[in-house]
């Protein structure tokens, strides 16, 4: 997921020019790099890492309304470096970039802000927890009690989130390896949100409740130069078990994968490159692009066996440099529903 | 189609005169379209990198800026807004406007210069970039820190950067001048006023200066349209004479059997290769001429009105396309009566070879009658119309108008010298210059509207500049002006209170009052403003009531454009309403302007501290060097009134200089025109005038009688040219005037400039008649002998 914030930062200049410098700690902008075995601190990391090249926090959520609908709802703040350091107003090298989204199945409202940090337009802070840009936030006493709000043209959405589970650590403890050559971030989640909460939409108010995952990831060498683009899956199932996984796609046409086995207890399972596979079954054709909407997941380890597909095909994140991101729902060995995001799918036209 | 060609290598004059008058008419036309393309373009530019044009804006209440506060709590409450920070920085070469945006919150289609591709992003940021024209980037370097990237879409004298940049260039930290609001907003927002009390919401468009330059265009392009018509009159003449002559050929080829569809088609393909030609030469022409007025169109939009343009001339599609439609337009309307005729001729009609058209004096009181329709309608125009279009509209009504009304005026003339005259010579000449009347009221026309707009235009800017020199004597009549830091203030005025004779702090701020865009002036009422202000309207007291804190002195356009008069009051912050006491010019001023006392300003902008100051002393030179020597001032913080008076009079030169030329040029082509229709008149008259010659007049007495005649009609034309100029100027001044500027001047008469005018329009006509008179007195009488060998 660490090659999530990459597509965003390709406006912003980034050399990835990190490999080398990697085992003094920093790359040759002066940025931090991820090490292995690492000591987390909270709540302080769930504050900002400035001297770090990207970070972001990053929450999606299944819910349902009384009639039974699905909605999916998306809350992403992104911190971009342009420097590792903070300075005082306008000249801070802390750029922030946030993207908020409701999900129907039959529609799908976007929206994107941008500030620079410095001036309190956005940021992090870790205590009490506040993650806000303009008037979107993500805000508690701790990160196991927040208030999520965002607006945008034609929606608004205010949820209260409880953490019914532990943070639970991806990786080794927490260092995701994300290419065979070794690129790295540090990256924990938060998947046990019991969430409710209401929907202001252009057809009026709507109560939902359901479930959210919080996924806080922070690095400064994001991809491997042929990694061209990702599928990222993240599950909950009915049984209360959870798996995260994803596909880091090659130029090449080979790929890099990595899975998580979350149980409901917050045990987690991590699985290196080759565990986990998912194989596109139906493209839909969105925004000019063929994007799989419908996939076959397996992690043969676990037994699990699903097809995974889309709420709404046409959950397209028509931002800065646009994606793929929505709610699915799963079925087969397990049933559940989830979150997917895609990138890295070029127009054809 | 050799045959029809033939005609004219037979007629090189006739061909010259087509061609030259479409070139001419469309020179001007496209000429004026190119300037007027061009500064379009520049304040597209503009508009683009400031916002103007396509957003709303939040700007202060009151003063250039705000905290930049506000717009953190703006973003905080959700409204998607984006600060904006702008000034002025000194360079050695010059001042630069510099304007600082925000690219990260900046609307999309703001997306600042360069950066769309977000390639230049990381740099603009920090250490941040200027973007500017090549000619600013000059000007720039050396005076910021940082690099100064040229980008050819910015306007000129504009340099943009990141705003976090402008604040330190500017010394503004932590201000901003206004926020620009995005077209979307996210639902369910909280109301602005709310949020940010001390900001008004400006509707996108909504800007000044957009108006006031469409005036300005709107006046170029009312000339340009003027001096087309003049050349559609050429056009037309030519035209109908080479068709009329070659009546007879084109009887003959359809005798021999040329169907008449061919030949008509034959004569529209001529035509219209002919217009393409002409008007080819004529845009090039025309560039000439736009390449030659554009610097100072754009000197006169500058001091106007502050808008940018550059001085160079770039070739665009727009009006390379327009000339060229206008061209092929205009000699379709002029063909198209001769080709009807033409059409329409019964094939073995007799091919006389007679004046052109002749028109009698039954169609010249057909025309007076139209005439008279379109002097009623500018009458009603001037009575009850309203708004700039309408006064354009009165404009062409009374021109054309007149111009109708000229053949009638002509005859009765023509009439008139007739029944005076007692010797049949004189009898002959009055009665031939009756038959000319028509083949010469075309140029005729045009030598009026020439003269007319000339006596018109000369009488508002002679009004204009008068008015203005008197205006300058009162507003700069302090004789010293300095400037000094805000923290020196009360030094300096505590060193001048003994040295000089009144000390005037020089206090404004801007702001919108009563929705009009206005300075907001804080004045220490003194002898000054009580003697040398005159005021358009308000008593004796207006000075006192003033000083007392109860009334204001207005400017008058902002009593126009408010629509407040003496005795309203003038909301100028919650519960501080003066009245009006008076009313004052300010001329040039796209700013509306309130003068308070400096007690009242003070208490409403407690911060504002006077930085400028006029001085009043009987020795402005001892004075500025004992600011020089003892206060410390640098000298070029002093400024002398003499200076700044001329350099206001030279802005004001450079505004007219445009109209003045395009004034000059009309008059050259109204000459040419009178020159071509007596050139081509010439040649048919010679039958009728053979039998003069018979008779015993000799051919020098012919030829002078020629030019008597021409200079005849030329007189009665400027005549009434003399007075329908000054309606024209009366309708500039007091019509188009006030809708374009928002102030009335007084029209002054100068009589001795109408009397040169007359003497030059009279001078072009007879030198265009010159050389027709001289070839006539010339001509072999082997010529005139064949008028009567060929006679049927």
């Amino acid at each position: 997921m660490i090659a999530r914030i990459c597509a965003l930062l390709l406006w912003l200049p980034c050399t990835v020019a990190a490999q080398g410098f990697a085992g003094l700690g920093t790359d040759a902008e002066g940025f931090a790099v991820p090490q292995p075995d690492p000591q987390f601190t909270f709540p302080e990391d769930h504050g900002a890492h400035p001297a770090y090249r990207i970070e972001w926090w990053y929450l999606t959520a299944n819910l349902q309304s009384a009639d039974g609908t699905e909605y999916g709802v998306q809350w992403t703040l992104f911190r971009s470096a342009l420097a590792p350091e903070t300075r005082e107003g306008w000249q801070d090298p802390q750029v922030w970039f946030a993207h908020a989204a409701v999900t129907t199945p039959e529609r799908h409202l976007v929206a994107e802000r941008i500030a620079r940090g410095g001036i309190g337009q956005a940021g992090v802070t870790a205590q009490p927890f506040r993650a806000w840009i303009d008037d979107w936030h993500m805000a508690g006493p701790d990160l196991d009690e927040l208030t999520l709000t965002a607006s945008g043209d034609g929606f608004r959405y205010r949820l209260d989130l409880v953490a019914q589970g532990p943070l639970v650590f991806h990786g080794q403890e927490g260092y995701s390896v994300k290419s065979a050559l070794g690129q790295a971030s540090y990256y924990y989640s938060q998947p046990f949100f019991e969430v409710q909460g209401t929907l202001l939409l252009p057809e009026g108010e709507v109560e939902v409740a359901g479930s959210a995952w919080l996924d806080r990831e922070w690095s400064s060498q994001p991809l491997a130069e042929t990694q061209s683009g990702w599928d990222w899956f993240s599950l909950s199932f009915e049984s209360g078990d959870k798996l995260m996984g994803f596909l880091l796609r090659d130029e090449a046409g080979t790929s890099y994968g990595s899975a998580s086995w979350i149980t409901a207890a917050g045990q987690l399972t991590a699985y290196p490159d080759g565990a986990f596979e998912a194989e596109p079954l139906r493209l839909h054709r969105v925004a000019g692009r063929d994007v799989p909407v419908a996939w076959s997941v397996r992690l043969p380890d676990r037994g699990v066996d699903l097809t995974v597909e889309a709420l709404n095909p046409d959950a397209w994140m028509a931002v800065g440099i646009p994606y793929w991101e929505g709610p699915v729902q799963v079925r087969g060995s397990h049933q559940g529903r989830g979150y997917l995001e895609m990138t890295g799918y070029e127009s054809r036209d | 189609m050799t045959a029809l060609l033939s005609h004219w290598r037979r007629a090189k004059l006739q061909f010259f005169a087509l061609v030259s008058g479409l070139a001419l008419a469309t020179a001007l036309w496209s000429g004026v379209q190119a300037i007027n393309a061009e500064a379009r373009a520049s304040y597209d530019a503009a508009a683009a990198s400031v916002g103007e044009a396509q957003f709303d804006q939040l700007v202060p209440r009151a003063g250039d800026t705000v905290g930049q506060d506000v717009f953190l709590a703006l973003r905080l409450s959700g409204w998607q807004v984006s600060p904006v920070l702008e000034g002025r920085i000194g360079t050695p070469a010059g001042a630069v406007r510099i304007l600082g945006l925000e690219p990260l919150t900046a609307p999309g289609a703001l997306a600042p210069v360069g950066m769309t591709d977000g390639s230049g992003l990381q740099d603009f940021l920090t250490p941040g970039v200027f973007f500017a024209s090549a000619e600013v980037a000059n000007r720039l370097a050396g005076a910021v820190e940082q690099r100064v990237v040229i980008d050819t879409d910015i306007a000129p004298g504009l340099a943009i950067t990141d705003i976090g940049i402008a604040q330190r260039a500017l010394d503004q930290p932590d201000r901003i001048s206004r926020l620009i609001v995005a077209r979307d907003q996210p639902m369910g927002l909280p109301p602005i006023d709310t949020i940010a009390p001390d900001l008004v919401r400006q509707t996108a468009r909504d800007a000044g200066a957009g108006r006031l330059t469409d005036s300005f265009h709107l006046n170029l392009t009312a000339f340009g349209l003027l001096s087309f018509a003049v050349g559609i009159f050429i056009v037309h003449g030519a035209i109908g004479l080479a068709f009329e002559q070659r009546r007879s050929l084109v009887r003959t080829l359809r005798a021999l059997g040329v169907p008449l569809r061919t030949l008509v088609g034959l004569m529209i393909a001529e035509l219209v290769v002919l217009a393409l030609v002409a008007g080819g030469i004529g845009i090039g022409l025309g560039y000439l001429v736009a390449a030659l007025l554009l610097p100072n169109v754009a000197a006169t939009l500058q001091g106007l009105y502050g808008a940018s343009v550059p001085g160079a001339l770039q070739l665009r599609a727009e009006w390379v396309l327009s000339g060229l439609a206008i061209a092929l337009a205009g000699s379709g309307i002029a063909a198209f009566a001769a080709l009807w005729k033409i059409a329409r001729m019964p094939l073995l009609a007799a091919a006389r070879p007679r004046a052109w058209s002749v028109a009698t004096g039954q169609a010249a009181w057909r025309l007076a009658a139209l005439s008279a329709v379109l002097l009623v309608t500018a009458g009603g125009i001037a009575i009850w119309g309203q708004g700039l279009i309408l006064g354009f509209a009165l404009l062409a009504c009374l021109l054309i108008g007149a111009a109708l009304f000229l053949p009638l005026l002509l005859h009765g003339a023509a009439r008139t010298g007739s029944a005076l005259s007692r010797s049949a010579l004189w009898q002959w000449f009055w009665a031939d210059t009756r038959q000319q009347v028509p083949g010469l009221s075309l140029a005729l026309m045009a030598l009026l509207l020439a003269t007319a707009a000339n006596v018109g235009v000369s009488t508002m800017v002679s009004s204009f500049r008068l008015t203005f020199v008197e205006f300058l004597d009162q507003r700069l009549a302090p004789e010293l002006y300095v400037e000094t830091e805000a923290d020196r203030s009360a030094e300096l005025e505590a060193f001048l209170q003994s040295r000089a004779r009144e000390t005037l702090p020089l206090l404004s701020i801007e702001t919108d009052i009563a929705g009009v865009p206005s300075e907001l002036y804080g004045v220490r009422v003194g002898p000054t403003y009580r003697e040398d202000w005159r005021l358009l309207d308000g008593g004796a007291q207006a000075w006192d009531r003033v000083a007392d804190g109860s009334a204001a002195v207005v400017s008058e356009q902002f009593a126009r454009r408010a629509g407040l008069w003496l005795g309203d009051p003038v909301p100028i912050a919650p519960g501080q309403s003066p009245v009006i006491a008076g009313i004052v010019a300010d001329y040039g001023n796209p700013l509306g302007q309130i003068v308070l006392s400096e007690p009242l300003f003070e208490t409403l902008f407690p911060g504002e501290v006077p930085t400028r100051f006029g001085i009043r002393t009987s020795t402005p030179e001892t004075l500025r060097q004992a600011l020089i020597d003892e206060f410390g001032l640098p000298p070029g913080a002093i400024t002398d009134q003499t200076r700044i008076k001329a350099f206001s009079l030279d802005v004001f030169e450079r505004t007219f200089a445009v109209t003045g030329a395009l004034n000059v040029l009309t008059l050259a082509v109204a000459a040419f025109a009178i020159l071509m229709s007596l050139l081509t008149l010439a040649a048919l008259r010679v039958p009728q005038l053979a039998p003069a010659w018979a008779l015993g007049v000799t051919r020098t007495a012919l030829g002078q009688l020629e030019l008597l005649r021409a200079v005849a009609l030329a007189l009665v034309t400027v005549l009434l040219a003399i007075p329908l100029g000054l309606v024209l100027a009366w309708v500039l001044l007091s019509f188009v005037n006030v809708e374009a500027f928002g102030w009335k001047l007084p029209l002054f008469f100068f009589p001795a400039q109408y009397a040169l005018l007359a003497g030059f329009a009279l001078g072009a006509a007879a030198l265009a008649a010159l050389w027709p008179a001289r070839r006539l007195a010339r001509m072999p009488p082997s010529e005139l002998l064949k008028v009567f060998a060929n006679d049927r």
